[in-house]
Parts: C-alpha cells; sequence; structure tokens
C-alpha cells in the first residue's frame, strides 16, 4: 500500500482523568470510505476531531498527506503545538461537517460556501460565488442559495454544510453524526450526496449509526470501543459480527435493517 | 402654563452650557470605553491566563467599587503618584475606567454565548483567529452585545453626574448653580431630570432600531 492519506499512530488523549482514545492506529488510503461505528463514549468522535485538530491530541501522530496536524515536527518529547496559522493552513485542506450542521446564521447558503473561498483560498467574489452555486447546485438547492439557515428545513441545511465543506475542494472528508439530528424523512437526502461524492472518490472518514448506509458506501468500517479500535474490515465482515465479543453486544443493540 | 413657559426658557440658556459638558464626556467615555471595553472582552474570552488574570481583576475590582470612589480615589491619589491632571482629564479617566470593566464584561458574555458549534465550524474551513472573530463571531455576538451595552451608555450619561462633585460645571452643577441664585430647586430639578430623560429616552429608541436590524438571524 502506498502511504496512507490520513495515518494515524498510536493516538491518546484524556479529558482530565477519561482516557478517550487509549492508542488508536488507522490508515486510510486516497479515495476510500472509512466508516467508524461504535457506541456512545467510545470515542469515535473525538478521533474525528483530532484530525483536524479541533480536539488536541496528547500521544501519538496524526498525519493528512504527511503534514503532522497537532503538532510541529520534531521528537516527541519535546514537539509543540501549532500556531493558530498553521492549523487554519492545515484544516484549509480538511473539510468537515457537523452533527448539529454549524451554518453560520448570519449569511445565506452561498455566503456560507463562499467564505472560506474567499477569506481561505483567496478566489475574487464572482469566483466564489460561481463555485458556490455549483456545489449548492450539486447538493440540489439551487433554489435555496440566497436563503438563511433559519429559512430552512435541517436536511436543507445540512446539505449546505456539506457543500461548505467539499467547495475547499479538501483532500479528506470528515463526517461526524451527520444524520443524527435530522428528521427521519430527511435523512435519505442527505446521504444520498454524501453516495454522489463517495462515487467521485472522495476520501471520507464517517462516524455514523446509520447501519445500512456504513454498509453501502463503506470501504472499509471500523468499529471502536472504550478508545480502542476493536476491530476493522470490510462492511460486510464487520456487520456480520465477526466473532468479536463487544462488537456483537453493539450489533444486537441497534436497529439494523436487513433489506 | 405660561409661567413655566417662561421659566424654561430663561433657565435653558444657564443649563445649555453644563448639557454639552455632560454630552461631551459622556460622549468620549462611551466611545473610548466601547474600543478598551471590547478589547478587554476578547481578552477575558480568549486570552491566555497572563492576560486574563490581570483582566480579571481589574474588571472585578472596578465593578465592584461604586463609580463616586473610583473617580475620587483617581482625583486625589493620582497626584501622589506624580501624575497631576487636570479635573477634567481625570474624571474621563476614572469613568472610562469604570465602564470599560462593564463594557469588558459585556462583550465576555456576548462572545461566550455565541455557540462553540460556530468557532468549529470557523476553524475547519480554515479560518483564521482573526478571521473568525470578524467574519462570524463578532457579528454574531453583536445582537446579544448591543441591548446591554445601549444600558450601560445610558448609565454612564446618568453616571457623568458625578463630575460635578469634582468642580466640573456639567448638567447636574449648572442646574445647582441656577438654583442657588433663584432659590427654587424643584422646577429646575424637574427641568434637569427631564433634559437627562430625553437623552436617554433617545438612545432607547435608537437601540431599539439597531435590534431590529439584527432580527433576521435565527440560531
Amino acid at each position: 500500500m502506498a502511504d496512507p492519506l490520513v495515518a494515524i499512530r498510536g493516538v491518546r488523549k484524556s479529558f482530565g482523568t477519561t482516557l478517550v482514545l487509549d492508542g488508536v492506529d488507522l490508515d486510510v488510503p486516497k479515495g476510500e470510505v472509512v466508516v467508524i461505528i461504535g457506541p456512545s463514549g467510545s470515542g469515535k468522535t473525538t478521533l474525528l476531531r483530532c484530525i483536524n485538530a479541533l480536539e488536541t491530541y496528547d500521544e501519538g501522530s496524526i498525519a493528512v498527506d504527511g503534514v503532522e496536524v497537532g503538532f510541529r515536527e520534531g521528537p516527541q518529547a519535546s514537539r509543540k503545538r501549532r500556531s493558530d496559522r498553521e492549523l487554519s493552513k492545515i484544516r484549509a485542506d480538511i473539510g468537515m461537517v457537523f452533527q448539529l450542521f454549524n451554518l453560520f446564521p448570519h449569511l445565506t447558503a452561498a455566503e456560507n460556501v463562499m467564505l472560506g473561498l474567499t477569506k481561505v483560498l483567496g478566489l475574487p467574489r464572482p469566483e466564489a460565488r460561481e463555485k458556490a452555486l455549483h456545489w449548492l447546485g450539486r447538493v440540489g438547492l439551487s433554489h435555496k442559495v440566497d436563503s438563511l439557515p433559519g429559512q430552512m428545513s435541517g436536511g436543507q441545511q445540512q446539505r449546505v454544510g456539506i457543500a461548505r465543506a467539499v467547495a475547499m475542494d479538501p483532500k479528506v472528508l470528515l463526517l461526524d453524526e451527520i444524520t443524527s439530528a435530522l428528521d427521519p424523512e430527511l435523512v435519505g437526502e442527505v446521504l444520498s450526496v454524501v453516495r454522489g461524492l463517495a462515487n467521485d472518490g472522495m476520501t471520507m472518514i464517517v462516524v455514523t449509526h446509520e447501519m445500512t448506509f456504513a454498509r453501502d458506501v463503506g470501504s472499509r468500517l471500523v468499529f471502536m470501543d472504550h478508545g480502542r479500535k476493536v476491530a476493522e474490515g470490510p462492511p460486510g465482515e464487520i456487520l456480520r459480527n465477526s466473532g468479536n465479543e463487544r462488537l456483537r453486544t453493539f450489533l444486537s443493540r441497534i436497529e439494523f435493517k436487513q433489506d | 402654563m405660561s409661567g413655566a413657559y417662561t421659566f424654561v426658557v430663561t433657565t435653558f440658556p444657564f443649563l445649555w452650557q453644563g448639557l454639552m459638558i455632560t454630552l461631551a464626556v459622556s460622549g468620549a467615555v462611551v466611545v473610548i470605553s466601547l474600543v478598551t471595553g471590547s478589547l478587554a472582552g476578547i481578552g477575558l474570552a480568549y486570552g491566555p491566563w497572563w492576560i486574563r488574570l490581570p483582566l480579571r481583576i481589574f474588571s472585578d475590582v472596578l465593578r465592584g467599587t461604586p463609580l463616586l470612589v473610583v473617580i475620587f480615589t483617581i482625583y486625589y491619589l493620582l497626584p501622589f503618584a506624580g501624575l497631576n491632571l487636570q479635573p477634567m482629564p481625570s474624571v474621563v479617566l476614572a469613568l472610562v475606567a469604570f465602564k470599560t470593566a462593564h463594557v469588558g464584561e459585556i462583550t465576555r458574555g456576548a462572545l461566550q454565548s455565541i455557540a462553540p458549534g460556530q468557532t468549529d465550524a470557523a476553524k475547519a474551513i480554515g479560518l483564521t483567529f482573526a478571521q473568525r472573530m470578524t467574519t462570524v463571531i463578532l457579528p454574531l455576538a453583536t445582537r446579544r452585545f448591543l441591548p446591554p451595552w445601549i444600558n450601560s451608555v445610558t448609565d454612564t450619561v446618568k453616571g457623568s453626574a458625578l463630575v460635578s462633585l469634582v468642580g466640573i460645571v456639567d448638567l447636574m452643577l449648572a442646574a445647582q448653580q441656577v438654583i442657588g441664585r433663584t432659590y427654587e430647586p424643584m422646577p429646575v430639578y424637574l427641568l434637569t431630570a427631564g433634559i437627562y430623560f430625553v437623552i436617554n429616552y433617545s438612545l432607547s429608541l435608537a437601540s431599539r432600531r439597531l435590534e431590529a436590524r439584527y432580527a433576521y438571524i435565527r440560531e
């Protein structure tokens, strides 16, 4: 295997005395969709937030396209956290979509997408707007480009959230339970957008509770529990619960449509 | 009624100059403390501990002290520190220090009321701290900042009456001087109160219009 796009090695993190990540290793090659499942509190969201340095990690290493995310290069013992400016540069290459959408409520759909394009990538406004309209069209929101988030449904807001992340042309896209806050009938429209991105070859790391979706788009499934990666493999294999006790318990507890 | 009218017309010119001083002092304090207070608030909300700690002490001490005490302290104590300020700069300094503490807390509160997800999202698209502030956090926080800040502005106008106690002839002291000559305290105080009210009520009206401009944001 060539150098993975995202390489996670021995990442440990505690919140106070609670160990939330207990030595996680994970490789994500370019073009793969890795889906992380696991009970709440297993550390999956924290791991995701560490990948674009929204959370710091105490030990180990996370490299995206060869660049260490949280620390300046250097020996482990003396390494320094990156500055705000360095982090901003790294984050511009990593897209993230949030459970609660986190759209900027004072900006229209188009302006939400344009903000990073103009301020971070330095595109002139007309070009940024064109790009924003292109991506809003891709997620089926051409009729909503000048609406404020407050005037949109949850599913529409989340699709703007996806457009905002993807328009930046990220190397990898992080999806953090992006359908958990949606009404059931709005989940489909968001997931179909993600399916489209997967078909385009977008590298994604997805935290989700939608097992059907995990099986359909995931090239690989990772099961986490208590801050550790417990099982990893092709979706079909993992969901047929490959003999791991904790995985079996987890899968028996969640609703899983076998269609 | 004509008696009251004559009274206002003959008294008002004597109050005019005081009114100008009151407006000048209040205006200067409001503008300066808006700048210093906003910076203090950003420091309190996001600064490292060595910025937060002194700001916290400054803010708690000044907010825990009556304005009158702050004015007298600066007016009478600064000369001992070798700083001989005229009464005017001295009281403006006192009022600015006092208001900086208050505006700082209003700013801090407004900033911290913005959902953390907004900062996450702004970071995730690669905005730097300054860009996050100017494009996302401050525009959102302004809406939370305005109502308590306008309150504090009206407080400044009222609090400026205390400058009369170090001999500056503002609206309050002008009124007392008129009373000293006419021996008619009630009508003069009523007129003075009316003037203060008109200033502050206009501010409240302006504030309502400003707030309405931000009402389109739904979070």
